[in-house]
């Protein structure tokens, strides 16, 4: 198992609008509820929300936002801590759409603090159980 | 998204004490519940009740021996946990799929 390929997805698209509208649709709860899921979004740093659907809900908090270009928020579920960050470039024929979600590294255990971190140090002994395991 | 059975898993190593316990068993080898309690911090029957969510999500195994039963861990349980990015690939995906039909549906 390698970091990258086991600690982060990526998600790209080519959309045929430009960022603007894709950012409304990116921080607007109403339009959230539409595509991904409920929540109490708003586009404030440090705001923390709650994302819900029929399977479970989601614990987030806003990192960074620079409208329209990058917006990023944790994303914490089922005792996973993960970052999720979007990468909106406008091109001429539209926008590149770019998702990267990021977990469970060991240098971000200190990121995440206290109780959080005792899950990265699992995973990382994780990754040594199973790789000696085969 | 995500199947009951990894939901299980999820659930089963959210908490730290049976996070430990699992630890535990991945790097001694097989235990019974009287060795777990010891250096666990909590009480016997706390300790059984873990070991049987553990047991659930496939985690850990019991060999009952006697009056005793002994408890291993199952690492390979783990694996739907290191596809973690596929799973989470396939889950944008579809939202995105959504985020398109959305964009189509609003206003300029």
């Amino acid at each position: 198992m390698t970091d990258t390929a086991t600690r982060t997805a990526i998600v790209e698209r080519q959309i045929p609008y430009p960022p603007e509208k894709i950012w409304r649709a990116l921080t607007q709860p109403h339009l959230l509820a539409d595509w991904l899921m409920k929540g109490d979004f708003a586009p404030v740093v440090g705001h923390e929300f709650k994302f819900t659907a029929d399977w479970g809900a989601v614990d987030c908090k806003v990192l960074a936002i620079d409208p329209p270009t990058t917006l990023s928020y944790t994303w914490s579920a089922y005792g996973l801590d993960s970052v999720v960050t979007f990468t909106l470039t406008p091109q001429d024929s539209g926008t590149h759409l770019r998702m990267e979600q990021s977990g469970f590294r060991k240098d971000q255990a200190q990121a995440y603090g206290g109780a959080k971190a005792g899950w990265a140090q699992f995973l990382a002994n994780l990754e040594q159980v199973v790789a000696r395991e085969g | 998204m995500i199947a009951d059975a990894q939901d299980a898993l999820f659930k089963s190593l959210a908490d730290p004490t049976r996070r430990a316990i699992f630890e535990r068993l991945c790097r001694e080898g097989e235990k019974t519940v009287g060795a777990l309690t010891a250096g666990a911090g909590v009480s016997q029957p706390v300790v059984s009740k873990h070991l049987g969510v553990l047991r659930q999500a496939g985690l850990v195994i019991d060999r009952p021996e006697g009056r005793q039963t002994h408890y291993s861990a199952r690492p390979e349980a783990l694996r739907p946990l290191a596809d973690w990015a596929g799973q989470m690939t396939a889950f944008w995906q579809h939202r995105f799929d959504d985020l398109e039909d959305l964009l189509k549906r609003m206003d300029q």
